[in-house]
């Protein structure tokens, strides 16, 4: 039952993250996401400190508020400081990231996440600590990540129309009254809400593996964006269920489990999507003469 | 206090070790880093450094030692592959610079924690402390160590200073490079060699997740105070190396703390310091010469404005009331009066009970705005054919900026001009 909620888990966190990371791919913000999934550890680490349990509503918004904040700081460096955006990003999501392991060792002791969570997560203990549900013992992060995972759904849902536009088109979307800015801003709090979410399971690094790797590999294999989405989905659930059998045969860290199987998948598709372009060409060398 | 002192006079025969590696590490991380921040490619030190740690494990564990050197060849190694592999997402498919950085980055690190976690699994007496590669743990150093990364880091120092002058023209003036026939891609490739180098040296200080900031940061902070590659290397350097050791002293003080994220949180301070303050494109300074320049337009605007009402009445030493003046030209009372004490303290104008009034400075300094306005506008509609009313506005912007060197230049290229397209007369 165990391997059944870790498994389960790791879908979850697949499927919100690999929503959003299609969206993130397709603005070419996927560094973006990279420093979002970093600089919520400080909120992450308050919100243990204020609440001393994970799963407190007030402070896990004010944990992904942390996550627009940092969009905002990176651009404000950028515009107003007028530093190059590569390294806006970069300064800014160390520093966040540095005040929230500082944080950890400050509180050491008084509160339980150590160094080790923040770098893979802890998705082996998830099925300990369940919630009684009609007689069903079912873990509480499994719930709370069904929950983030519905509400992305349906911020995807109701926005896909904006988000397309404001992702392929900014300027039509300026024509049609529709706020580039607010849709930005929607779609960074959702990626921080997930990540903050996710972080349990696999860690403030690892997630970025979930959020960037399915969505390239979908994006290789069709043009459509909601075949994407599915192929998006499909392969990090997939992902979830080999890597960890993999990590369980090598005992090692689940969370790192899945995250090499998604980049053995990059790797599949990379190399059969090469086979496929060079015998093409062969073809169409061959039509010639 | 005492520790600060103990720290800073070595009692501790280990600590003199430490700050000489840390100082090492940091400085040869902040030189390669300025040449990355400089090609806008800070970011690829992010992923260099995650892709390091499966190299860093498989040495470990194919050779069971946790010599530095061994360990450093493991990490260079697979860094490298790491940059490769970016380099041919972003060649040979549709997949755009920042999410194959993402793709390197998040898995290279994910089979590293796989490697790691395992490692640590098997219980081997020997394997306790690779973890700190996550974080770092500079004051953990020893001799040996310290030996070890001096002589990479010197080793790096001395190519930077040997292909100097090469590095420095594919960053500036890549076209140039090319017609001089430097071997660009084979520079580039060494570049970024020394980057992998300087990070797999660089993360026994600061640690993986966190050394992009070792690249990054240093030269970001630099940059604000100085337009020179040289001063910049030497500022980026000190930066690198001050917070180096400042967050070494924390980690000494209290051994629980990490040392990696006290060193970030430093150099992070010191840039955000200096993009605040820093001389050549700070916050601050751009703020201040705005505002500058704003009371210099609204001085001249004023002094312009009580000059044309002189010309009307052909009588340049009246009293003007602030009605009058803004009758002419719209300005705010409070700028106009802010203005206006500004100018009697300058002595150019005087303040009477009625209004104000030119003294002879002020008179000087109106005519010349004008006389400037007006040839703007005849220059305008000779040498570049603009209709005369289409003239005005842009004058008004450069009549603050035009230096005497340009207006005796324009005057030169009228012939001495008297009249302008209006019809009014270009004093002098």
């Amino acid at each position: 039952m165990d391997a059944f909620w870790i498994i389960l888990t790791g879908c979850l966190v697949a499927c919100s993250c690999g929503i959003l990371g299609c969206f993130l791919l397709l603005r070419k913000m996927t560094m973006i996401g990279d420093a979002i999934s970093h600089a919520v550890l400080p909120g992450i680490v308050l919100a243990y400190f204020a609440t001393h349990t994970y799963a407190s509503l007030p402070m896990l918004i004010g944990a992904a508020l942390f996550g627009v904040l940092v969009t905002v700081f990176i651009e404000t460096l950028h515009k107003s400081g007028k530093l190059q955006a590569d390294a806006a990003i970069g300064i800014s999501y160390t520093l966040m990231f540095a005040i929230g392991v500082i944080l950890i060792s400050v509180f050491a002791g008084q509160v339980d996440l150590d160094q080790d969570c923040v770098l893979y997560g802890e998705i082996i203990f998830i099925p300990f600590d369940t919630f009684s549900i009609g007689g069903w013992e079912i873990p509480r992060t499994v719930i709370l990540l069904s929950g983030v995972c519905i509400g992305v759904v349906a911020f995807i849902w109701i926005g896909y129309k904006a988000l397309l536009v404001t992702s392929f088109d900014p300027l039509l979307a300026q024509v049609l009254g529709i706020s580039t800015a607010f849709w930005h801003y929607a779609l960074m709090g959702a990626v921080s809400v997930t990540t903050v979410m996710s972080f349990e399971a696999v860690g403030a690094i690892i997630v970025v593996a979930f959020l960037v790797v399915p969505a390239a590999t979908a994006y290789l294999l069709t043009n459509q964006l909601m075949t994407m989405l599915f192929f998006s989905v499909g392969l990090g659930c997939s992902a979830s269920v080999l890597g960890y059998y993999f990590a369980a045969a090598l005992d090692a860290s689940i969370a790192g489990g899945m995250a090499t199987c998604l980049g053995l998948q990059f790797v599949f598709v990379f190399v059969w999507v090469e086979i496929k372009k060079s015998r093409q060409k062969q073809e169409a060398l061959s039509t010639v003469e | 206090m005492e520790q600060l002192i103990d720290f800073l006079l070595f009692r501790d025969p280990n600590v003199r070790w430490v700050v000489l590696g840390v100082s090492m590490m940091c400085a040869s991380s902040a030189i390669v880093g300025t040449f990355t921040f400089l090609r806008k490619r800070a970011l690829i030190g992010d992923a260099i450094s995650h892709a390091i740690l499966p190299g860093i494990c498989l040495a470990f564990l194919l050779t069971q030692q946790k010599a530095s050197w061994i360990l450093l060849i493991g990490a260079f190694i697979s860094g490298w592959l790491g940059l490769q592999s970016i380099d041919t997402i972003t060649r040979r498919t549709k997949l755009k610079a920042d999410a194959a950085l993402g793709i390197v980055l998040s898995t290279f690190y994910g089979f590293g924690i796989v490697l790691l976690t395992m490692i640590q699994n098997t219980g081997n007496a020997a394997q306790s402390g690779l973890d700190k590669f996550l974080f770092g743990k500079a004051a953990a150093l020893v001799q040996e160590d310290v030996i070890t990364f001096s002589v990479f880091s010197i080793l790096l120092i001395l190519i930077v200073g040997l292909f100097f002058s090469a590095f420095r023209m594919i960053i500036f003036d890549r076209d140039h490079a090319q017609t001089l026939g430097l071997p660009i891609r084979k520079l580039e490739l060494l570049l970024s060699t020394l980057t992998v180098f300087a990070v797999a040296i660089g993360i026994q200080a600061v640690g993986v997740v966190l050394m992009a900031a070792l690249l990054i940061t240093p030269a970001a902070a630099a940059r604000y105070w100085t337009h020179n590659l040289y001063l910049m290397l030497i500022l980026a350097t000190a930066f690198a190396v001050f917070s180096g050791i400042l967050g070494t002293f924390v980690s000494y003080t209290f051994p629980h703390m990490p040392t990696g994220p006290w060193i970030v949180a430093v150099l992070s301070v010191v840039a955000l310091l200096s993009i605040a303050f820093g001389r050549q494109k700070g916050v601050w300074m751009a703020m201040r010469l705005q505002r500058r320049n704003r009371t210099k337009m609204l001085l001249e605007n004023i002094l312009k404005c009580m000059y044309h009402l002189g010309e009307k009445q052909g009588d340049f030493n009246q009293v003007y009331s602030f009605k009058a003046l803004q009758a002419h030209r719209f300005i705010e009372d409070q700028q106009l009066k802010k203005g206006v004490r500004m100018l009697v303290h300058k002595g150019w104008i005087e303040s009477l009970k009625e209004g104000i009034r030119f003294k002879e400075e002020g008179l000087r300094e109106g005519k010349r705005i004008v006389r400037i306005h007006r040839l703007w506008e005849l220059y305008l509609t000779q040498h570049m054919n603009l209709p005369p009313d289409h003239v005005h506005e842009d004058a008004e912007a450069i009549e603050h900026i035009i230096t005497p060197e340009l207006e005796r230049e324009l005057e030169r290229q009228l012939q001495h001009p008297t009249i302008d397209p209006h019809n009014s007369v270009i004093p002098r």
